[in-house]
């Protein structure tokens, strides 16, 4: 009796053993494979799109949509920030570049089209009782300078802010537009996406922060800014200003595939689908900025 | 022949393996220290260290308020971790009737299992809103981050001291007893101060995951850029610094993220050096 189980047992380890080097070995081509799919990338055919991590998400819905209705072409879209894919598209790594700002000295003689616009929105808890904010006064609140919603006409409270952090495309915006030369003040609590900025203001009642138009939703309130909502029409009239354009960037004016992918883009149904999400759709074609 | 050569095989992969874990550690070493290690010098190992202004838009790197902010909300995490680890230690290796040892060892690995942003989740909906409610400011603070990182290092602290103490002779406790000390008295005087060592160092690695904890930190510090002046201030911790900027950090940004990670580094291998220092000396004691 003894003797069968250590048999057993003897047979089940070598089994064991066997099944784990088959294992290993399986892993071990996988990771090959894996690797020799990453070399491949590049020399296949398709068209690489780079930069904006804001611009990312919505990148990838289009080429998930492009690559639907033209089945065989590939578009792959990788993140690394604005600068990063502005970059890639001078030393042709990439075919577009994605920009979620304006282009600034050596890159102005790139080329640009604009596939949407986002807003930035500032946000307070909801049971906030203030509704509208001069730009002046949202500037005196992110410097510092005014501590107490008091000094804002509401309730004697502590200001909290919330900002993004360093190098965000989002902030980098704010800064652009609200900030100016001043500083945001470094008393500011920090977060690192539009959801968790969402996420503290909607849970502290002395919050405010700011973030992109299409994240708004029922948890905070939005503010206007110097009596202007911040809407779409609004928007499209050019009354609300905090607004910045998503764009594509080229070396030179767009051909082949990636012309096709920006037609695309450009055209009603994506531009339909951007607006679902939140963006400010440009019907206008191509122009350059 | 046959099964002898396979036992060869499995030898030699299972040692290349486990050196491929060693070589790893090695490039990553490495590559920090590639990274990180220029961008010191560039702009000066004091400016960097003792700076207290970090604006890397306008090229300000100075790291002195994350390192103060560590040093804190690691203290704040120790007074809190220490004194429930060693209760629960002691009762554990001493009162603990083998059926409820059964349940509560177990139920304490579990704490170390939980992933580290459930904790911080967890603080989040539940400490903030409580500390600020209650206490004031944001409510992110160093305050909830030491409470969460208190409770994220107790498996630590009370598996490893746990073991140094059941580790000693039984005849220092019978001796203890023998000479007429109470239970207590045993437990305090003698089996304590005898397992100290493994005792200090398990603090000391509790230590070491406070310092390098960022999921939970990121979620429930606030990240403020600045020297905090209370504990229910927001800080930034040098870990938070890096998980928060990496995503678009460029140039010398990143640079500076990875000289960051250096210094973290430095101070990480400092506090395992004297782990292994202090439990070393209690195997020879």
């Amino acid at each position: 009796m003894t003797e069968l189980t250590e048999t057993g047992l003897g047979l089940s380890l070598t089994d064991n053993f066997q099944s784990m080097k088959r294992r290993l070995s399986l892993t071990l081509f996988s990771l090959w494979l894996i690797v020799l799919s990453a070399g491949c990338q590049r020399s296949g055919d398709g068209i690489t799109v780079a930069g904006s991590t804001s611009v990312e998400p919505f990148a990838e819905l289009l080429a998930e949509e492009y690559m639907h209705e033209h089945s065989g072409t590939h578009i792959y879209v990788q993140g690394g920030g604005s600068t990063a894919g502005i970059e890639a598209v001078k030393t042709h790594t990439a075919n577009i570049g994605m920009s979620s700002r304006a282009l600034v000295g050596g890159e102005k003689n790139l080329h640009t089209i604009t596939i949407a616009k986002d807003a930035i929105v500032i946000i307070v808890h909801r049971k906030n009782p203030i509704d509208d904010l001069s730009l002046i006064d949202i500037r005196r609140v992110f410097s510092g300078n005014a501590r107490s919603w008091k000094e804002l006409g509401g309730a004697a409270a502590p200001i909290t802010l919330v900002t993004r952090e360093e190098g965000s495309g989002t902030r980098e915006a704010f800064q652009k537009f609200v900030m100016g030369q001043d500083e945001i003040s470094l008393e500011s609590l920090v977060q690192d996406s539009n959801g968790a900025v969402r996420q503290v203001v909607a849970s502290n009642p002395g919050a405010i922060g700011y973030l992109s138009l299409g994240l708004v939703n029922d948890q905070v309130k939005a503010l206007r800014v110097a009596g202007v909502e911040p809407n779409l029409t609004e928007i499209q009239k050019g009354t609300y200003t905090l607004v910045r354009p998503f764009l594509f960037v080229f070396n030179q004016e767009p051909e082949g595939e990636a012309r096709s992918f920006v037609e695309f883009v450009l055209s009603l149904g994506p531009q339909r689908l951007l607006q679902k999400e939140g963006l400010v759709p440009v019907f206008s074609g191509l122009d350059k900025e | 022949m046959k099964m002898r050569f396979k036992e060869k095989f499995i030898e030699k992969s299972f040692l290349l393996i486990a050196f491929s874990s060693i070589g790893i550690l090695a490039l990553i070493t490495f590559f920090i220290f590639q990274e990180g290690l220029p961008f010191i010098w560039k702009i000066g190992p004091k400016a960097f260290i003792f700076g207290e202004r970090w604006v890397p838009g306008q090229g300000s790197f100075g790291i002195f308020s994350m390192i103060v902010s560590s040093f804190w909300v690691t203290l704040g995490a120790l007074l809190l971790g220490i004194p429930f680890g060693l209760a629960c230690t002691i009762f554990l290796a001493e009162w603990t009737p083998p059926l409820v040892g059964i349940v509560m060892r177990p139920a304490i690995q579990l704490l170390a299992a939980i992933p580290s942003v459930i904790y911080g989740f967890w603080g989040l909906i539940v400490l903030v809103p409580l500390i600020r409610n209650s206490l004031g400011g944001p409510g992110l603070s160093i305050c909830a981050g030491s409470l969460v990182l208190g409770l994220m290092i107790l498996p630590t602290i009370i598996s490893i001291s746990e073991d140094s103490l059941r580790a000693l002779p039984p005849s220092y406790k019978q001796g203890a007893l023998a000479l007429g000390a109470t239970h207590w008295q045993a437990i305090w005087r003698v089996l304590i101060p005898a397992a100290r060592s493994g005792i200090v160092a398990s603090i000391v690695l509790g230590m070491g995951r406070a310092v390098g904890e960022t999921m939970a930190m990121i979620m429930i510090l606030g990240n403020a850029v600045k020297m905090p002046s209370s504990v229910l201030d927001s800080a930034r911790t040098l870990t938070t610094n890096i998980g928060i900027e990496m995503g678009y950090a460029s140039g010398d940004h990143r640079q500076a993220l990875f000289a960051t990670g250096v210094i973290l580094f430095f101070i990480i291998m400092a506090l395992n050096t004297l782990a292994i220092f202090l439990s070393r000396r209690r195997l020879r004691g």
